[in-house]
């Protein structure tokens, strides 16, 4: 594991400030797309949105952008299989 | 003799990371919950969802976005060797934490008040719809709730171990992994926003 963390180079202050300001500015953008009339593109929108905010908050804030392969490869995993749970449950749900 | 104190930063870390995807399949259960009973209600979910404060679930957004700052700037501090801005950091993180659930302390007040709570008269005799909803609203919030509780608690703690010198830029799997816990309370609140408060 290249990965160890207590030699890594520290993530810089200004980085973090960036991400936290596109954090605000999504949350801005998400209370004003909601606030239209825009159907069933709403809940797109909005989930859209949320799913942005948190590959920015795994991404920078949890370090995941900079751990190797075994960190990333276990994230995806466990993302497929809420994934898996999502899909198949409306597989049953709208279907029946 | 002496021996070095054993440590594995990297297997601490990994055992944090599978602890939280145990986390998030747990309240991935609940979304998943939530989609289904918004499939089957969902005139008396929009109904219902607009009951909810908007001003105070986005207060609370930007109050945790702005803690999970101050958690992975007191990483970087200490990294860096800076223990006193990463005590600052921790201490401004900690606030937030107190600031949230005085807000969330507020919100359930005022639902509580108007007679809305888990098996209350008003919900009872309304639509099974709305009940559904403000069911699984206590629930994934209260669930949430606690866990912003544990995490500020373990971040004061944090707090209290960088500045007795126990948290070091030799040794802070403790910050790190404390930091993780809190950015994963921040990462949840990030979809039960849009769930509860915005999308219906």
């Amino acid at each position: 594991m290249t990965s160890d963390s207590a030699t890594r180079r520290p993530v810089g202050y200004g980085t973090l400030v960036a991400v936290w300001a596109a954090l605000l500015l999504l949350t801005a953008a998400t209370v004003f797309v909601t606030r239209l009339d825009l159907g069933g593109y709403k809940v797109a929108a909005a989930l859209a949105i949320a799913s942005l905010k948190g590959g920015l908050v795994i991404a920078f804030f949890m370090h995941m952008r900079y751990e190797g392969w075994l960190l990333r490869g276990l994230l995806f995993l466990a993302l497929a299989t809420l994934a898996l749970f999502i899909g198949i449950t409306f597989f049953d749900v709208l279907y029946r | 003799m002496s021996h070095a104190p054993h440590r594995d930063y990297a297997g601490a870390k990994l055992g944090m990371w599978l602890f939280l995807f145990t986390e998030m399949l747990l309240f991935g259960g609940l979304f998943i919950l939530y989609a289904v009973y918004l499939h089957r209600y969902p005139g008396e979910f929009a109904a219902a969802g607009h009951r909810l404060d908007l001003v105070l679930g986005t207060a609370n957004t930007v109050i945790l976005l702005t803690s999970s700052l101050l958690a992975a700037m007191a990483v970087t501090a200490v990294q860096r060797g800076e223990g006193r801005i990463a005590v600052l950091a921790l201490g401004g993180a900690v606030l937030c934490a107190g600031g949230f659930l005085a807000i969330k302390y507020a919100e359930w007040s005022v639902k509580f008040s108007h007679g809305i709570y888990p098996g209350s008269p008003s919900l009872v005799a309304g639509p099974p719809g709305e009940s559904v909803f403000f069911g699984l609203y206590y629930l994934t919030t209260g669930l949430h709730g606690l866990h912003v509780l544990i995490g500020g608690v373990l971040l004061a703690v944090v707090a209290l171990r960088v500045k007795g010198g126990r948290i070091h830029a030799g040794d802070h799997i403790w910050l790190e992994n404390g930091a993780l816990y809190w950015h994963l309370v921040d990462l949840v609140w990030i979809f039960i926003f849009p769930l509860y408060y915005l999308m219906l």
